[in-house]
């Protein structure tokens, strides 16, 4: 099962429409809480990520009887220094994300726990694309 | 202790009637989105003083069955929208975070 979604600059209303989706799917076809949860945790925070840093993008959810399979790839502007910001509580978010209760440098390290694997290809100028998988089985 | 007995005793404003008779097994009280999505557990209430549309989102995400806004906060119109959308219900304290945690902690503890 395939499913793709755009993702655009600063549009944090719509936020949550993929995870939301995703997770009446994994719902309906009965897939193990724990398993959807940690889906909808990674998708999200994923989504959120684009949405405040990105100049646009787009996610493809790929679902099968073994795992989960998220791509988050977006069309910049690429993290300078990933170490940095796979650190908890580092976040380069703008005053205004940070209003909302976002920019606590929480969402990748969220990723990451609640995902079995977690790939981020970025380059400066370029893009960011995050990979991230969730083992059904 | 159900969504609606919380309500009763804690003499909570509700804007979106949903989920009222839920079974409410704890709270998480925060006002980082992250913090929320990744550390409440499902069947709490979410305890917080952001009033905006991505709070229903994650209410809803992380099956958490009401959110009490703190201080007589009132939600964003786009927020109450999509909690009737989504099923989640939106409750308002008159209270501050710390004694209204108080309160809760001493129902459902």
């Amino acid at each position: 099962m395939h499913y793709s979604f755009d993702i655009e600059r600063g549009n944090f209303a719509d936020a949550g429409q993929a995870s939301s989706s995703v997770k009446r799917t994994l719902k309906h076809l009965g897939v193990d809480p724990a398993n959807i949860k940690r889906t909808v945790v990674a998708l999200f925070e994923a989504e959120i990520n684009a949405i405040a840093h990105a100049y646009g993008g787009r996610i493809d959810v790929d679902i099968d009887d073994g795992k989960i399979v998220m791509v988050v790839a977006d069309q910049g502007p690429g993290i300078p220094n990933l170490d940095l910001a796979m650190q908890e509580g580092w976040s380069t978010a703008s005053p205004q994300v940070r209003e909302m209760g976002y920019g606590a440098g929480m969402g990748l390290p969220n990723i990451k726990k609640n995902t079995d694997d977690l790939k981020i290809e970025t380059t400066v100028g370029v893009g960011t694309t995050v990979t991230m998988t969730v083992n059904l089985t | 202790m159900t969504v609606k007995e919380i309500i009763d005793k804690l003499d909570l404003k509700c804007l979106n009637e949903a989920n009222l008779d839920a079974e409410v097994s704890g709270a998480y009280a925060s006002d980082l989105l992250s913090d929320v999505m990744g550390n409440a557990r499902s069947g709490q209430v979410w305890i917080t003083m952001q009033t905006h549309k991505n709070v229903t989102a994650i209410a809803s995400l992380r099956d958490l069955p009401a959110v009490i806004i703190v201080r007589g906060g009132v939600p964003d119109e786009d927020m109450l929208e999509h909690a009737k959308d989504e099923d989640v219900c939106i409750l308002v304290s008159e209270d501050a975070t710390f004694p209204l945690c108080g309160k809760l902690y001493e129902l459902i503890k």
